[in-house]
């Protein structure tokens, strides 16, 4: 008998250890609760640091999806945890019983409007990464070309009073790369990236941030404080260039937050049902940060992914992968004795 | 004019819309590996003439990018062409030829 597994979430992390789980012989059923899969991938454009088509990744995942019974369109709408298996109520009306249960809900973006000091939503010239994103998916270029672009790097992280005092860690590796093709598209611009630390930890990181020196992008030390519009509506933007110790102001074309990351409302609807365990800073708490990052306190419930806080997107396929090991460990010792 | 007793001083924030971007231009096509600073602070750290007189390339560099070149030329005044930060700059730049450089190109 094939043992009902199921997936919630249709990201890179549900897609990588449905894919797995299916290949080692589970009955896995997927939830995702978007119209697509993919879930943040489907939106960008190109990944760092080897500016990689996501598309490309993406179709490769789902080239591996045969077996898997994916519902899209489709939220948990209850779980609970019977003797040794979950009964969920899927919103298609479809009812699946399941003996281990994965939880790969990812993260939704900060709402950068929050900042309002930024005037995202406020002043045309100021958009998210997503947004830049979308406009490179879309190949759309403006006109006339924009004199002046500014990256603004940690909106909605590092920052205790916008609730998310952790690094998203994605974000400075994105300013880096977005500025690149900013300045490819518009090899005249003045390009900025407003930082407070740069922390390009990965490999080839760094030769990322070198390429962009190379190429004439300023890095300036000093989170952005203010953003206002000029007489001619471009934006004028005021930090602190911290190296210098001197405040700084400069007028702007476009302005691109780097929105961080946040736990997923959808995630967390799933959690409440089962009083899973949430830390301070809005992400589940995983059975241990160290060896059991793909466990939960439950048993046979586990998670992949930036539900347990920020994550790469390599960092999260080693989890996928990791959580199909922990999974299929998990069935054998409590169902095939 | 009647004196009020008070004058209005100047503002010393950095305005990036005045900074002279065409000789900063310049000075990168003659020396490109001014772009790749990452402000370490090596050089001021070594800097020989810095433990007496306030030096520093790292300074210097950033208030170039910032339009101030009175600023550098202060802070490179000192600088006896040692070499000393050439050594230690961990992005391989020729800081001694890059100081003649923007002597040339500031006229400093």
């Amino acid at each position: 008998m094939k043992n009902n597994i199921l997936v919630i979430g249709g990201g890179p992390a549900g897609l990588e250890a449905s894919s797995i789980l299916s290949r080692m012989g589970y009955n896995v059923i997927l939830a995702e609760k978007e119209k697509l899969l993919g879930g943040h991938l489907a939106k960008w454009d190109r990944l760092f640091p080897d500016q990689v088509p996501a598309k490309e990744v993406l179709n490769d995942m789902l080239g591996r999806m045969d077996g898997v019974k994916c519902f899209t369109e489709t939220k948990v709408n209850s779980i609970n945890l019977l003797e040794n298996s979950y009964n969920a109520m899927l919103s298609n009306g479809i009812t699946v019983l399941a003996d281990a249960v994965l939880l790969a809900s990812g993260f939704d973006l900060f709402k950068a409007e929050k900042k309002e000091e930024y005037g995202y939503g406020i002043y045309e010239g100021v958009l998210t990464n997503a947004d830049l994103e979308k406009a490179f998916q879309e190949g759309k270029k403006s006109s006339p070309a924009p004199r002046a672009i500014g990256f603004v790097h940690c909106v909605g992280s590092r920052d205790e009073k916008a609730g998310n005092p952790a690094c998203s860690k994605v974000c400075c590796a994105t300013a880096v790369k977005q500025a690149i093709e900013t300045k490819e598209l518009y090899p005249e611009a003045d390009v900025y990236c407003f930082y407070m630390d740069l922390r390009m930890f990965g490999r080839h990181y760094e030769d990322l941030y070198l390429r962009a020196q190379k190429s004439g992008i300023r890095f300036i030390r000093g989170r952005v404080s203010e953003v206002a519009e000029t007489a001619e509506g471009r934006l004028l933007v005021k930090a602190e260039d911290t190296l210098s110790s001197k405040p700084l102001k400069v007028t702007l074309d476009r302005l691109v937050l780097m929105a961080g990351m946040r736990p997923s409302k959808t995630g967390h609807d799933v959690g409440r049902q089962l009083n899973l365990s949430i830390e301070d800073d809005g992400f589940f708490s995983a059975k241990d940060g160290l060896q059991n990052l793909q466990k939960s306190k439950l048993p046979g419930f586990f998670y992949a992914g930036a539900c347990t806080g920020p994550k790469t997107l390599p960092d999260t396929l080693h989890e996928a992968r990791s959580a199909a090991m922990e999974i299929d460990r998990y069935i054998k010792e409590n169902f095939r004795k | 004019m009647i004196d009020f007793g008070f004058s209005v001083s100047p503002s010393s924030r950095i305005n990036l819309d005045n900074a002279d971007k065409e000789k900063f231009a310049r000075l990168a096509i003659a020396e490109p590996d001014v772009l790749k600073c990452m402000a370490c602070g090596s050089c001021t750290a070594s800097c020989t003439a810095g433990a007496f007189e306030d030096t520093s390339l790292r300074r210097a560099i950033l208030s170039l990018q910032n339009g101030l070149s009175d600023d550098a030329s202060k802070l490179l005044s000192h600088c006896m062409l040692c070499g000393k930060c050439t050594m230690v700059c961990p992005r391989g730049i020729n800081t001694r030829h890059l100081i003649l450089s923007i002597q040339k190109i500031y006229s400093l």
